[in-house]
């Protein structure tokens, strides 16, 4: 079995964000930008079910500009063997982003699809369950544990209500929650072997998707803020407070 | 605009955040709401929902295929609907945010996520960057899917509509997946999402059983919800459905109480709506002191005893 797994670049989710004074959008000239941390996940999770015999191939596939060739890197370096970038310096959406896995999954043919379950820039939460939809295949979203069971995907997923586990036709659409597992440092002989490792880039074009956005960002802006609080010198003064706010009876 | 809500239900009744996203809606036009699922449950939904001022119809789609609410199933459910509706609004709970996006991509428009507040017909305010920026975003598309965050809308009144409900019926199992199982923690504490007073509590709590026993009696205390950060739930103190923040649930109380919990912003990104913020860390340098209206530098272990009993 083959598995494809998208991984984008985003801003390092340790930086703060700042919003431009301009209201155009958010900083990110200088600043540190790494593989959106879910996209981890799902790398490390492919690498295992390959390193368990359950796969023979990891294809690692990114939409953005010429840097996010650094992100499929950090990818083959956890032990992904190959790479596609789709080359853009636009600002892609979730179904743009999707209708181009469409167009690889189609060449590619995996058995499985990891993705990540947001992008910690647009936290949108759209790709996966888009990507699915488009290649008329099942969807297992925000999955904390994943196994292959003969024809199918089971696929523990984090809900509201607690966990809840359902069997996916293979191919099958995955995206990934935190708990799914702890993805490894890459050690530094891989980082070495991954820069030999293939990247073969495209454009959006060569895929024939249009990726004119559909929505159009008016503006961006500070959420507001909170007023300063006090402290309290002790747990007395603590309760004084709470009792004052008349939430207990 | 004629509006489609997809109504999250349980045990016959509809949640809070399906209250709050037919709020949403009726600032759009019609609301129309559809309640899928299976059994007595279903029609029990559905009548509450007929109820529910600002509703002017109900759908009803009862199947043993929508009664686990697959995505592949509801999604197809939701497609032919959406001829004679303009938008489709889904709460942004996890159920939502499953199948909205399928839904969208069926219909080849881009959905707006989160939706905080709606500024116009196709202008709405929604939280990026782990809501470190709020961005305003007006949609091109010819039909809008949205997912509504429920803190972000009052909930509308349960009682005062008589909408006539209809059934329906869809193209039932598409024979993609199938239900497994749950482990669903049940409670009898109030839900997270839509609780008046919140305790959460962090890695500092060290294990499950002294989870339980700091933060458990100052939320009986308080008839609150228990909540807890990313590293308290990896760490195994309490179930995932507890986390609070960016990748888990979106809180904003009356009061939210933080009990040894740093103040990571992808945690201040679920709770920093609470109306008052309390934090309790023995590091006078912890971040949570930042958003807190309240702070109290203090070791846990002794202070939170002494405050639930005082209380
Ligand atoms: C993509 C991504 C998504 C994430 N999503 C979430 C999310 O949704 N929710 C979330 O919470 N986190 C999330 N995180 C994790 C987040 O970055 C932090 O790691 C996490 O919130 C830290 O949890 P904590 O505050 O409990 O632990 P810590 O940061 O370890 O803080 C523990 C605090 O306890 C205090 N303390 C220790 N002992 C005592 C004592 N005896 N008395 C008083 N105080 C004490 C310490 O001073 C410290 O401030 C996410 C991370 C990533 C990368
Ligand atoms: N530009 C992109 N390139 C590759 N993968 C992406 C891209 N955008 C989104 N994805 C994938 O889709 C997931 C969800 O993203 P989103 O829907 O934007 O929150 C991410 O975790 C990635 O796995």
């Amino acid at each position: 079995m083959k598995i494809l797994v998208p991984v984008k670049r985003v801003i390092d989710y340790n930086v703060r964000p700042r919003v431009k004074a301009d209201g155009s959008g958010v900083d990110l000239a200088n600043v540190k930008m790494s593989m959106n941390p879910f996209d981890e996940i799902a790398v490390e999770q492919a690498v295992r079910l390959k390193e368990a015999g359950g796969a023979e191939e990891i294809v690692v596939v990114s939409v953005g500009p010429a840097k996010a060739a650094d992100t499929l890197r950090s990818a083959m370096a956890m032990g992904a063997d190959r790479a596609i970038l789709v080359q853009t310096d636009e600002t892609v959406e979730p179904l743009a982003v999707a209708k181009i896995l469409k167009a690889v999954f189609e060449a590619e043919q995996p058995g499985l699809v990891i993705l990540g379950k947001q992008a910690i820039d647009d936290d949108c939460n759209q790709t996966g369950q888009m990507l699915a939809a488009l290649t008329g295949r099942p969807q297992g979203t925000f999955a904390s544990k994943l196994e292959i069971a003969g024809e199918e995907a089971l696929v523990t997923r984090e809900v509201d209500g607690g966990l809840e586990t359902i069997a996916l036709a293979l191919p099958a659409i995955v995206t990934a929650d935190l708990r799914l597992n702890e993805p490894r440092y890459a050690s530094l002989p891989n980082i070495m072997k991954a820069k030999k490792k293939p990247i073969d880039t495209k454009a959006p074009e060569d895929f024939g998707v249009d990726v004119t956005p559909r929505l159009r960002t008016l503006k961006v802006s500070e959420p507001p803020t909170r007023a300063a609080g006090i402290l309290v010198g002790s747990v007395d003064e603590l309760v004084a407070k709470i009792k004052d706010m008349g939430v207990v009876a | 605009m004629k509006a489609l809500v997809l109504a999250e239900h349980g045990g016959g009744t509809l949640k809070d955040s399906t209250l709050a996203t037919i709020t949403a809606a009726t600032q759009l036009g019609e609301v129309t709401v559809l309640v899928a699922g299976q059994g007595a449950e279903a029609s029990q939904a559905a009548d509450a929902a007929a109820q529910v001022a600002g509703v002017g119809k109900v759908l009803l789609a009862d199947d043993a295929a929508y009664g686990q609410m697959l995505a592949e199933n509801v999604a197809a459910l939701i497609v032919p609907l959406m001829d004679s509706h303009d938008a489709l609004l889904c709460p942004a709970t996890s159920n939502g945010k499953n199948i909205a996006p399928r839904v969208a991509a069926l219909l080849d428009v881009m959905q707006v996520s989160d939706v905080l507040s709606i500024e116009g017909e196709r202008t709405f305010t929604r939280p990026i960057y782990a809501g470190n920026a709020i961005a305003t975003v007006e949609s091109t598309e010819a039909k809008l899917v949205l997912t509504v965050r429920g803190t972000s809308f009052a909930k509308a009144e349960a009682t005062g509509g008589s909408a006539p409900v209809e059934s329906l019926t869809g193209a039932g199992d598409a024979g993609l997946s199938r239900f497994v199982g749950c482990e669903d923690s049940a409670s009898d504490r109030p839900e997270l999402t839509s609780a008046g007073v919140v305790v959460s509590g962090g890695r500092a709590l060290k294990d499950a059983e002294t989870f339980a026993a700091i933060i458990t009696p100052l939320a009986d205390r308080l008839h609150a919800a228990i909540g807890a950060s990313r590293a308290a739930v990896d760490a195994g103190y309490i179930g995932n459905d507890h986390q609070v923040g960016q990748t888990g649930k979106i809180v904003a109380p009356q009061l939210y109480i933080a009990v040894g919990i740093s103040g990571a912003i992808q945690h201040l990104a679920g709770m920093k709506d609470a109306h008052t913020i309390i934090a309790i860390n023995k590091d006078p340098d912890a971040p949570i002191f930042q958003v807190a209206d309240i702070g109290l530098v203090a070791d846990i272990f002794t202070a939170v005893p002494e405050l639930t009993s005082k209380l």
